[in-house]
């Protein structure tokens, strides 16, 4: 046997014993994740002429996009998937504040490692996180998910992205995915996929593994998989405890002879805290090689570092502090869940003390539709995944990418400043 | 199996357009054709939503479509009446989403270092034509010729019917 764990997860979805990279298969998804794009994948599915979806239990749906609706449209289409969503019996829907999508399928347990799981999102590699194999489908693909159950998939080669050496203190797995794209390029690992290993990813906390396998997608991966191991296992014996007993745990590891495309190491241990400059996100720096630069908007959050670690990285720079009087900074919590326990152990008041100004949860400004916009000329350091040109309001401004850490020290001096730099309470 | 061949302007594009650069996130809660048409490439190329003609062809470089999921970036390219998209890569997302949309997505079969040739040769709003049944990208004035990898069958069927919907309603009611 040498199958990687993408091969092993797919010959699984697809009832065969085994498959080969290239080959094309028709695959049973086991989970279905759609967010407000859910109003045109009501419109496909009602084109194609399905009458109920294929199985309501296996279905996911997220208001996090436009949330609250910033449009009447939005308004209209919000409207018209509740009431879908009721009509069909699907009871894994999250309406407006409950969270970002991604983030709630790792929250509420609908990730299970060695699933196959679709969402209509490019970040769904997310759920690699958790052993699991993640991928973006567009819209008419969901609606067609809906109707049957099923897609077909041409298996991926698999990249094996070994990480060594010792993680330095600041390093968080933002810095090590932005190091890793700038690297490796936006391309490296189209139609791949990636499955990450060595220590430092063996010692990574899951927040820390979800940054990573979120914007795996950077780099084009289809799917990006952290291997099931005791910290997984512990993740799952602490918030879902039982989830794992149906599992085939075999089939959550590479073989020991597993063939690979390609095989990346890289050692940490020296690396420093990385931005990624616009309007690329392979275009990465040492922080201190952008050092200087004065940004007008810090955004702390969306579904690359909306976490709770992630807050608390933040708060430790921000507590007693006051963001630099150029600097506007959002705070978006990943979910309602996190909201909370950021309120309660006092994080929450730190922010809006420091002058944060603290929004629902939800994907928020990172993809420009409200909540923040840029105007033109104006820069902004962002925790989120892309810097692409108008990503974020203006065509004419500028987005960094960096760390909770990297966001929320230069927030404070108003221009990107290395953490290390700034003193933490 | 092979498509009929178009004759088209040709839309030049260069490395890594992304989708929010094809389709901007704020117009994502459009569902209306016409108005998400003319949201096409607002702010890389504003003159293409006007200009653009049924059957015209869109060259792109590397990594073309690379980013979001959101399917208006093909959509809006569909409801334009954009014929062919031919490209060294595409993002595999995006790629995913013009078939299921039926517009045909080609890539090159070129090394990549000979993309220049295709730069040099084809000019923005230049005939050309995508002849399917030889996979020869030609321009109409001058004759040159690109060789294009075919598309595979599995793929070529979705197109064929005319998209993913089309697709999946022939095999349902089989």
């Amino acid at each position: 046997m040498s199958g990687t764990i993408a091969e092993k997860a797919l010959a699984r979805a697809s009832g065969n014993k085994v498959v080969e990279p290239k080959e094309v298969i028709t695959a049973k998804v086991d989970k279905a994740m759609s967010h407000d794009a859910t109003a045109l994948v009501l419109k496909q599915f009602g084109s194609i002429g399905a009458g109920r979806i294929w199985d309501p239990d296996r279905a996911v749906v997220v208001l996090d996009h436009r949330v609250p609706a910033n449009t009447v449209e939005s308004a209209n289409a919000h409207t018209l998937i509740r009431k879908v969503v009721q009509h069909q019996g699907i009871k894994n829907f999250y309406d407006v504040g409950e969270g970002i999508g991604h983030i709630l399928m790792m929250e509420k347990g609908h990730v299970l490692p060695g699933e196959l799981i679709v969402g209509t999102d490019s970040h769904s590699t997310s759920y690699g996180a958790l052993g699991a194999l993640g991928t973006g489908i567009g819209a008419t693909e969901m609606a067609a998910v809906w109707a049957t159950g099923e897609l077909w998939l041409k298996v991926p080669e698999t990249v094996n992205i070994i990480y060594t050496g010792s993680r330095p203190g600041t390093i968080v797995g933002k810095d090590i995915i932005l190091y890793t794209l700038g690297k490796l390029g936006a391309e490296f690992a189209n139609y791949k996929a990636v499955e990450y290993s060595g220590e430092v990813t063996g010692a990574l906390a899951i927040d820390d593994r979800m940054s990573i396998c979120n914007m795996s997608v950077e780099m084009g991966t289809k799917f990006a998989t952290v291997p099931f191991d005791k910290v997984t296992d512990k993740f799952f014996k602490s918030n879902f405890p039982g989830a794992l007993d149906k599992i085939d745990m075999d089939g959550l590891t590479r073989d020991p002879d597993a063939n690979f495309d390609h095989t990346k190491e890289f050692d940490i241990t020296d690396i420093e805290p990385q931005v990624a400059c616009p309007p690329n996100v392979d275009d990465v720096k040492p922080v201190n090689d952008v050092a200087g630069i004065e940004f007008q908007q810090a955004l702390l959050g969306t579904c690359t570092n909306g976490s709770l670690s992630d807050l608390e990285v933040a708060a430790k720079y921000l507590k007693g502090n006051k963001v630099h009087r150029n600097v506007r900074m959002y705070v978006v919590p990943g979910s309602r869940k996190i909201y909370l326990e950021a309120l309660r152990a006092g994080m929450i008041e730190i922010f809006i003390e420091a002058g944060c100004v603290v929004l629902n949860p939800g994907c928020g400004p990172c993809m420009g539709a409200h909540q923040g916009l840029l105007a033109p000329g104006e820069i902004a350091l962002s925790t989120s995944n892309r810097n692409f040109r108008g990503r974020m309001g203006s065509p004419d401004a500028k987005i960094y990418l960096a760390s909770p850490a990297t966001v929320a020290a230069s927030a404070l001096e108003g221009k990107i400043t290395s953490p290390s730099e700034v003193t933490k309470k | 199996m092979t498509l009929e061949s178009i004759v088209g302007s040709a839309w030049m594009f260069g490395d890594n357009v992304d989708t929010d650069a094809i389709y901007p996130g704020k117009y994502m809660h459009i569902l209306d054709k016409k108005n998400m048409a003319s949201h096409a490439f607002e702010f890389l190329k504003p003159a293409f939503a006007q200009k653009v003609e049924p059957k015209d062809i869109i060259i792109g470089g590397r990594n073309f479509g690379c980013g979001s999921s959101r399917e208006h970036a093909v959509m809006c390219l569909k409801h334009n009446g954009v014929g062919a998209i031919i490209a060294m890569s595409f993002a595999r997302i995006f790629y995913r989403n013009a078939v299921n949309n039926g517009i045909p997505v080609l890539t090159f079969d070129i090394e990549p270092k000979d993309l220049v040739e295709v730069y040099s040769n084809i000019m923005e709003g230049d005939d050309i034509e995508m002849d399917f049944s030889r996979n020869l990208l030609e321009t109409v004035t001058t004759g040159e010729r690109f060789k294009i990898n075919p598309l595979p069958d599995h793929l070529l069927e979705i197109i064929e019917a005319g998209g993913l919907i089309e697709y999946t309603k022939n095999k349902t009611i089989k």
